[in-house]
């Protein structure tokens, strides 16, 4: 499944991207395979989402949340 | 001189730019990256040697590989050594509390090779957190000098410098990953056509020579060859870099930092985000906010602003006294010094208007509001991080199209800045309050709301109406030069910096002293000129009739008022007027006189010119009493049209004059700004075009309509 099928308070493990080149931003920012990551909040319409990821807050659009494959 | 360059370089929100300003303090300036047209912070700084560094301050970043215009500057600073603002050493500023992700950054400008050491700051917020960091060992594990500091309390600065200054002009730092396995035949093809010894250096090359315009176009087409030549997956290989370069600073960090408490961080920012961004509490709070904003923006600066005015009115009526008469001293008063006091007076308004902006930011409150607002704005165009600017675009274009330089995608950036001036700014607050009293009668509806706010109100709403609506056709013309992220850290939320908010609010209003004033200036002159200058032949003949005139009256109440006549009259033949009796065909349509037409002219300039181009004009029966603004209302509700003995200030006419102030590019500030942001002539001309075009059929359908 991808980030962006979680609902608010539920984590997952980043395993894989299937987009290459949205991957180097996210791996940049921290999101890398084997990351536990955490979706904390929806904005109030429902996108972007929040997510904790490497000990911060990130937050990104769903068409983006739905490259990252999780566990 | 500088001893010294410094850069600094370092994640966005690390704290960079308060160790900037306690570096330089006021010390400082913004000037352009030689060949680069993007901003650059520059100031001078001490060090205990006794010799003076040159601190440069890049734009953030999380990585080499920019997602920004903004962020493509780093590199291209890095890579250029013969570039002016090229650095001799490299401050890395990180965050503590983010150690990690932070050293990415650290790790690929280390492999550059320039000389650096690494700064450690909010210590004391990672101590808290339960994060400690073993500086000595990181220090020997990564090969350069590595300082604790707190930029927010000011603590750590005296070693900092020292260090800058210990920091040997060899690169002392250890290797982290092996670029040239990543790609070894195309780094060694560049390494050779470029003269490179260092191996990373000629990856980027490979990843990022098209940003780079110190090289020739043949060197472009070469290197290109060698891409192509070598199958150089550009995507891939950043990919497999990131990998390598995590599973590096993963051994690097091994024993170096230790967590331990985990689970008790984040909890304030928890609570606050669940009442700020919740459903409705967020956007009732939001709006809140905005509202505050605005009071603030008015009331704030009524004080200062009459006090601007009172001066200037206070400078020129002394010069007129004290100055030999004559044709310089008309212009330094009526035209330089009229046209610095146009500029000075916004000030205030620009300087309440960054304070709070910069709160918000500082607080990390703005990054909440983009996060709410992004899908409204996306379906527009527009980024959620437009907000900024269109709010502030109701105080002032000016400073809020260069507070919309934080977005990222260019397209959305661009959008943005050309919708902006549309949102009604507070110069058009006195046209409105103006011809709003000539033909919205002073009464209450449903006996609460006057009737006279709400057209106030239902102004700003169609300006608002109209940005969006703009922004919408734009986002179908504009073709996007790259993919629009919006992958943003959220910060945790901290008291405002008080000092970073009094070096924003000095830093804005003097940049737009001197960008905007620059060109208010010039125009003001040549305005002066035109209005008080007309063909020789006909001023003659005008003299020489009210000379004959005055002659023979001696009633000083008559000869005040004849000398009124007089100047209306030159008014009318000089250059302005002659210009606007020839507009006057174009402009029946709309409903407007050759006197409305004079008020244009002069209000392309600055559309605040309206209301005192209207008081010349229409100053021609009777002497002004006190009460000089409803004179001049009356005196506007007078007046009729030769012909056909009509008013000329019917409701259709008003209406239709307002809407054209509403949408038309009348201010050479903004003018100036969006060249200045976008750095070409292109965009502001496009958004002259249009918005002229607009006011101008909007006004047409209204008086037609209307009339």
């Amino acid at each position: 499944m991808t980030l962006s099928e979680l609902n608010p308070g539920q984590k997952g493990t980043i395993v894989s991207f299937t987009d290459p080149e949205m991957a180097v931003k996210l791996m940049e920012m921290g999101c890398l395979p084997g990351e536990v990551v955490e979706v904390e909040r929806c904005a109030p319409l429902g996108d972007p989402i929040a997510i904790r990821v490497a000990g911060y807050q990130l937050c990104l659009r769903k068409t983006e949340a739905a490259v990252i494959i999780i566990q | 001189m500088a001893d010294l360059k410094v850069a600094l370089v370092g994640n966005p929100n690390t704290g960079k730019s308060t160790l900037f300003n306690l570096l330089t303090g006021l010390n400082q300036k913004i000037g352009n990256f030689p060949g680069i047209t993007v901003d650059k912070k520059t100031g001078y700084s001490k060090l205990p040697t006794g010799k003076t560094a040159e601190i440069i301050d890049l734009p953030g970043t999380y990585s080499l590989y920019p997602k920004s215009k903004d962020e493509s500057i780093v590199f291209q600073v890095l890579a250029d050594e013969s570039n002016a603002s090229h650095p001799d050493m490299i401050v890395l500023v990180a965050d503590s509390t983010n150690l990690r992700r932070n050293l990415l950054l650290f790790s690929q400008v280390a492999d550059l090779g320039i000389p650096m050491l690494l700064v450690l700051n909010m210590a004391d917020m990672a101590k808290k957190e339960g994060i400690n960091i073993d500086t000595n060992k990181l220090a020997e594990r990564l090969g350069v000098q590595v300082v604790n500091i707190s930029a927010r309390k000011g603590e750590g600065l005296s070693e900092l410098k020292q260090a800058i200054a210990q920091t040997t002009t060899i690169a002392t730092q250890t290797t982290s990953i092996s670029a040239k396995d990543l790609a070894p035949t195309a780094v060694d093809a560049v390494k050779q056509k470029i003269g490179t010894d260092n191996d990373y250096y000629a990856l980027q090359v490979l990843h990022q020579h098209e940003h780079l315009a110190f090289f020739s176009e043949k060197e472009q087409e070469e290197i290109e060859a060698i891409e192509i030549g070598n199958g150089f997956d550009t995507v891939k290989l950043q990919g497999e870099e990131t990998v390598a370069r995590y599973k590096h600073l993963s051994k690097v960090l091994t024993d170096v930092v230790t967590d331990t408490g985990a689970e008790k961080k984040f909890t304030l920012t928890d609570k606050l985000d669940s009442i700020l961004t919740h459903k409705v509490w967020g956007f009732i709070i939001f709006i809140f906010i905005l509202f505050f904003i605005f009071n603030a923006i008015f009331s704030w600066s009524s004080m200062p602003m009459d006090l601007i005015e009172g001066s200037f009115a206070t400078l020129t009526e002394w010069g007129h006294e004290y100055l030999p008469a004559g044709v310089l001293t008309d212009l330094l008063l009526d035209g330089v010094v009229a046209g610095l006091g146009g500029i000075v007076i916004f000030i205030p308004q620009i300087a309440i208007l960054f304070a709070l902006i910069s709160i918000l930011e500082d607080t990390g409150y703005m990054a909440r509001v983009t996060f709410m607002m992004d899908k409204i704005m996306r379906k527009f165009g527009l980024s959620g991080k437009s907000v900024v600017p269109m709010i502030g675009g109701i105080a002032c274009a000016v400073p809020s199209i260069m507070s919309a330089r934080n977005i990222e995608s260019w397209k959305d950036r661009i959008i943005t800045i050309m919708v902006t001036p549309l949102v009604s700014c507070s110069a058009r607050l006195p046209v409105y309050t103006l011809l709003i009293s000539l033909v919205v009668p002073d009464e209450k509806v449903l006996g609460f709301f006057s009737l006279q706010g709400l057209t106030l109100m239902a102004m700003y709403l169609i300006s608002i109406i109209a940005a969006v609506l703009v922004a919408l056709v734009f986002k179908f013309i504009i073709k996007a030069k790259e993919r629009s992220y919006f992958i943003m850290e959220l910060p945790v939320y901290r008291m405002p910096r008080w000092k970073n908010v009094l070096y924003t609010m000095y830093e804005k209003s003097k940049t737009f002293v001197i960008e905007a004033g620059k060109v208010i200036i010039a125009i003001s002159i040549i305005l002066w000129v035109m209005s008080t200058y007309g063909p020789s032949s006909r001023f003659e003949a005008i003299d020489k009739k009210y000379d004959t005139i005055e002659a023979t009256s001696t009633d000083t109440v008559q000869l005040a008022s004849l000398e009124r006549d007089r100047s209306a009259e030159k008014l009318e033949n000089s250059y302005a007027g002659i210009i606007g009796k020839t507009i006057e065909p174009v402009i029946k349509p709309l409903g407007y006189d050759w006197k409305i037409g004079i008020a244009l002219i002069t209000s392309f300039a600055a559309r605040e010119a309206f209301v005192g181009t209207m008081a010349t004009i229409y100053s021609v029966e009777g002497v002004d009493d006190e009460n000089g603004e409803l004179r001049l209302r009356d005196k506007i509700a007078a007046a009729k049209d030769p012909e056909t003995g009509l008013p000329i200030f019917t409701f259709a006419a008003a209406f239709s004059l307002m809407l054209f102030y509403a949408f038309a590019m009348q201010c050479m500030s903004t003018v100036a700004i969006v060249y200045r942001e976008t750095k070409s002539w292109k965009w502001p001309v496009i958004q002259l075009v249009y918005m002229t075009v607009m006011a101008y059929v909007a006004a047409l359908i209204a008086y037609q309509f209307l009339k």
